[in-house]
């Protein structure tokens, strides 16, 4: 090492004794305090994907939001006179907006053939039956995010609570319980479906039901595998030394530390559930007409899509992009809340 | 003595959403051949660190800021990934805490040992697995012909880590790098853990250092100690020297709050307070707030390497000729008598002293 | 500390354990003996050592003596009374008297929670405090007890090093005001100048509240320090218990010997002459029945009739050697 006493000004003094410190001093953490949640959310900031399906999702939650009071237009309303019009905004100068369609070779302006009043126009066009398309994928999107909500419920009320009772439990209970959920899960969800038609019409009621006996398995498994973890841990067992009853510890312990595996089982089946009902009424037993769901767009729309490919187009982004957001947004959570996953 | 390895100057710092953690700050030591060199210190001293940098396995955060660690007359720190990876598990090999998760579960023991030996492309594969049973009979895995082809989870904990010992030498490396090889296991697999890499390290010859929070290991395996804290070494020397002639507070401290079996004192010794947070690392030296002894200028500027003997360094401003004479606690006076004594009785080897029992400030 | 001649007959049993068993999946093919047949008391006031390696069942006899566990089989007496026959409602009162400290300072504290909650746990589950600013009182009280600042109670565990999260485990536990406390391993996971800070805290709060403590630690070292009997345990048995002194100096079972050997030592002429002494496990797995017979008053080995006068002539060849 480089001989630095050179540079040091000694006097008397320097080797004066210090008194010794306080407490306080040798016990200081300087480091800046964060909670865990903090840390998980100043993670997650630097994920750009993840950040950017967050502030995507919210915008279309807020339009869905919307759309329960107001939509540009009555979504079940029919004009067949004004059919099948293609997607126009405005004046129509934006191209693929133009409110003109190529009819055997020729550009026809198909509002003005369909005597469309000036300044009445649809942003999506209008299906076979003259409904604007746009305020149907509006009603769609907020029916799709129900049915997530729905499945978040789901997935919180009868997944966590059976997780958690299921792993505390353990031995014979946790046995006749997981066995109970492998009997579910064997069942395939469209005969459980099919199954519900018997008993209810088809529309949301008995997709709701179904989701309800199968959609919260997958949170179980997950909740009560954590909660195998998490009851041999000092902390839990320090909580029951103390005399803690076994409510308050799922309450107070269990699931605060449960709350990431949750959090983000929850993103991941949102998607799913929507995927689930767009799949149901793409094949005609899901949400019936004239309702609008992205399922029943999608099946309109691919009837014609070799002609009116916009009829299919739009809703089909509209589901992939929802669908994408927020599997980004789940992963971006995930090593968020585990970083551990990461490098 | 030959040197084999020499680092120098060594500066790492560690990028942290804080800021960036400085965890090793100038260090400098090096490693002579045959020799057992222990680096001793608390968690988050810098000892695990310093020794990833020499395998080139530091976390991605990482960032060597200056320094360089010779071997064979090229800088480790300045050779490229694929470089070193012929380094490492050839010529420089390492053990790490946990029998448990070092070994591959899926993968029969005898060619997880031979493992280092086919990746290196040294040698057929018979001749490798042949080397592995070779080994392992080494390391004292017993009827080791017919146990190559058991898993990991059919071995005992202590059986686990000489296994993990023989992966590490199956290469013969010239430098072995233990981090806290036997923390994890009893006292009893431990004693014995210690005593085959002191027979080992006879029969191959090659050198180690030796990574552990544990002063009672380091008694029974070093030639050479080196003490470190906050990120830097502040003592080092002999094994004879640091426990029997220590000079920096901190390591009185270290050897005084173990409790030897004479020890029935109403109080143990313990040093107050915890380590000081890297990431604003204090102006003088680190130790100072958790020191009984410490003076002004400890606050002011850190304290230069003063050397005691040729192989005896401490870094600690009470060893300046202008500070005032201080008492070492009972403990360390008792050690320094004993150590006398045995000097005496001609069972241990003087140190040579540049003065008798006097102090250089000139620093290396 | 180092009461050199316990009274056991004068002073009052707190803790007596009597033949307890704990299988694990008992009557099963994984059956697994981890406590078999042990027997010994705590006396109040008093520190017993439990020694013993991985696996020989020591931190299990600490879990069951806190009804962690319901054990297979035997009794244990706190206070007088049969815990496994407390009832419901007296339960909360035998939580409160006995207390753990735990091992691992990183999985013991939960993560979530701040200090200071972490800390009141047990003022809330007994209703220790009637309010809000009572309650802050009592937690900054205990962190002035084991030595920390009174900011530290908003701050989350993962901001503490090992030994400070250590003493919050501490302090969670004198939260009740136990009159007993089982350590287990409170000191092997933290840095050597760490532990002695661990020690002296404990062994400072025994003498302030006169506590009684179960130490289980596999350093035995820093067992003999604090502790005034010891009991060394191996295979889910107890070898040997007598006075931490006559452990050390005069061990007899040859299991306690070999332990003692193994122990490293800061003293490196020590180290370079050390012997090591093997052990034989057969002279616990002949078949033979062997029971805690006390070979000298107040020292206890396993042994069966025969080999009593062999463990006796070895004792008396130590007290002719003093």
């Amino acid at each position: 090492m480089a001989d630095n006493t050179s540079d040091i000004k000694l006097n008397a003094d320097s080797f004066k004794p210090v008194a010794a410190n306080n407490v306080d001093e040798q016990e200081k953490i300087s480091a800046p305090s964060l909670t865990f949640f903090q840390d998980a959310i100043r993670r997650l900031r630097k994920n750009k994907a993840a950040v950017f399906s967050f502030w995507l999702l919210a915008i279309i939650i807020l339009i869905s939001i919307v759309s329960i009071w107001w939509t540009p237009s009555d979504p079940n309303a029919q004009h067949v006179a004004y059919a099948n019009l293609p997607p126009k905004i405005a004046n129509g100068s934006i191209p693929g907006f133009t409110g003109k369609a190529n009819v055997g070779g020729n550009i026809v302006d198909k509002y003005a053939a369909a005597k469309v009043p000036k300044g009445t126009y649809y942003v999506l066009g209008t299906d076979y039956l003259g409904r604007d398309l746009f305020s149907r994928l509006m009603k769609g999107v907020a029916l799709s995010l129900l049915i997530g909500l729905l499945a978040t419920l789901f997935d919180l009320v009868i997944g966590v609570p059976y997780g958690i009772i299921s792993g505390w439990k353990g031995g014979k209970t946790d046995t006749i319980m997981q066995r109970i959920i492998e009997i579910i899960s064997s069942i395939p969800n469209l005969v459980v479906v099919i199954l519900m038609l018997l008993l209810f019409t088809p529309g949301l009621g008995s997709i709701v039901v179904a989701m309800g006996i199968t959609g919260w398995i997958t949170m179980a498994r997950l909740v009560r595998a954590e909660t195998l973890t998490l009851k041999t841990q000092e902390y839990i067992l320090a909580a029951r030394t103390l005399g803690e009853s076994p409510l308050r510890i799922a309450l107070k312990h269990l699931i605060p530390n449960l709350s990431s595996t949750i959090i983000i089982q929850t993103m991941f089946s949102i998607p799913t559930a929507i995927f689930f009902e767009a799949f149901l009424s793409f094949i005609g037993i899901g949400i019936p007409a004239p309702n609008a769901s992205l399922g029943t767009l999608l099946s309109d729309g691919q009837k014609t899509f070799r002609f009116l490919p916009y009829q299919m187009w739009y809703p089909a982004a509209v589901i992939s992009i929802i669908m994408i957001a927020f599997n980004l947004l789940a992963d971006g959570l995930r090593d968020a809340f585990d970083p551990k996953t990461q490098e | 003595m030959e040197k084999i390895l020499e680092v120098k100057d060594l500066q790492i710092d560690f990028d942290t959403f804080a800021g960036s953690v400085k965890a090793i700050r100038n260090v400098d030591f090096h490693l002579n051949k045959g020799e057992t060199l222990a680096i001793v210190g608390e968690s988050g001293s810098g000892k695990s660190v310093t020794v990833r940098s020499i395998m080139g396995l530091l976390a991605n955060n990482a960032q060597v800021t200056s320094g360089s660690i010779d071997f064979k007359g090229r800088d480790i720190l300045k050779l490229s990934n694929r470089e070193i990876e012929k380094i490492r598990g050839n010529d420089i090999s390492m053990i790490f805490q946990d029998p448990m998760t070092s070994l591959d579960p899926t993968m029969p023991i005898g060619k997880q040992v031979a493992e280092p030996l086919l990746i290196h492309g040294s040698m057929s594969k018979k001749k490798a697995m042949a080397r592995a049973e070779e080994v392992l009979e080494l390391v004292g895995i017993t009827n080791a012909k017919n146990r190559m082809k058991d898993y990991p989870h059919q071995f005992s904990g202590g059986q686990r880590q000489r296994i993990v010992i023989a992966i590490a030498i199956v290469n013969y490396p010239e430098i072995l790098i233990a981090d806290e090889p036997t923390t994890a296991l009893d006292v009893t697999i431990q004693a014995q853990i210690i005593d085959l890499m002191k027979e080992l390290q006879n029969k191959i010859e090659t050198s180690i250092i030796f990574i552990t929070h544990d002063l009672g290991v380091v008694a029974g395996i070093a030639d050479r100690v080196a003490v470190m804290y906050a990120g830097k070494i502040i003592e080092y020397g002999s094994v004879d020297e640091i426990f029997y002639n220590p000079q920096h507070p901190y390591t009185w401290g270290l050897l005084n709050s173990m409790p030897t079996l004479d020890t029935d004192s109403d109080r143990l010794y313990a040093i107050p307070g915890t380590p000081p947070n890297l990431l604003n690392p204090p102006k003088g030296d680190a130790f100072a707030p958790r020191n009984p002894y410490a003076m002004a200028i400890d606050y002011e500027a850190m304290p230069p390497f003063f050397k005691i003997s040729d192989t005896h360094y401490a870094a600690t401003w009470l060893l300046h000729p202008d500070a005032p004479k201080t008492e070492p606690p009972v403990a360390i006076k008792k050690r320094q008598a004993e150590f006398q004594r045995l000097v005496a009785e001609g069972k241990i080897n003087q140190p040579e002293y540049e003065e008798e029992g006097g102090v250089k400030d000139d620093a290396e | 500390m180092m009461q050199n001649n316990p009274q056991p007959q004068e002073r009052k049993k707190l803790v007596e354990v009597k033949h307890l068993k704990q299988y694990f999946n008992a009557g099963r093919r994984n059956e697994v003996k981890a406590i078999d047949d042990i027997s010994f008391e705590i006396y109040e006031g008093e520190t017993f050592g439990l020694v013993g390696e991985s696996g020989s069942g020591k931190s299990t006899t600490g879990r069951s003596i806190i009804r962690l566990y319901t054990p297979t089989s035997g009794e244990i007496e706190f206070n007088g009374t049969d815990i496994s026959k407390i009832k419901h409602k007296d339960m909360l009162q035998f939580r409160r008297e006995m207390q753990m400290i735990f091992q691992d300072p990183y999985a013991s504290l939960n993560p979530r929670m701040k200090v200071k909650d972490i800390i009141a746990e047990g003022l809330d589950i007994h209703h220790l405090v009637k309010n809000e600013a009572e309650r802050d009182a009592r937690v900054n009280e205990l962190l002035d007890l084991v030595g920390l600042s009174h900011d530290h109670a908003t701050r989350y565990p993962h901001e503490f090093s090992g030994g400070q999260r250590q003493r919050i485990g501490i302090a969670r536990a004198l939260a009740v005001e136990p009159r007993f406390i089982i350590a287990d391993e409170p000191i092997s996971a933290l840095d050597v100048s760490i532990q002695a800070q661990v020690v002296n805290l404990l062994r400072d709060i025994q003498k302030e509240q006169n506590l009684t403590y179960l130490f289980i630690a596999h350093d035995l070292s820093m067992v003999k320090y604090i502790s005034d009997r010891i009991a060394v345990m191996h295979n889910g048995r107890l070898m040997e218990l007598s006075s931490a002194d006559e452990v050390y100096n005069h061990p007899l079972h040859p299991y306690t010997k070999s332990l003692l050997s193994a122990v490293p030592l800061p003293d490196p002429f020590y180290e370079r002459n050390r012997h090591r002494k093997g052990y034989d496990d057969r002279i616990e797995t002949d078949g033979q029945l062997r029971s805690l017979k006390e070979i000298v008053p107040g020292h206890f080995v396993l042994a069966t009739e025969e080999e009593v006068a062999g463990y006796q002539a070895a004792a008396e060849e130590y007290h002719l050697d003093d």
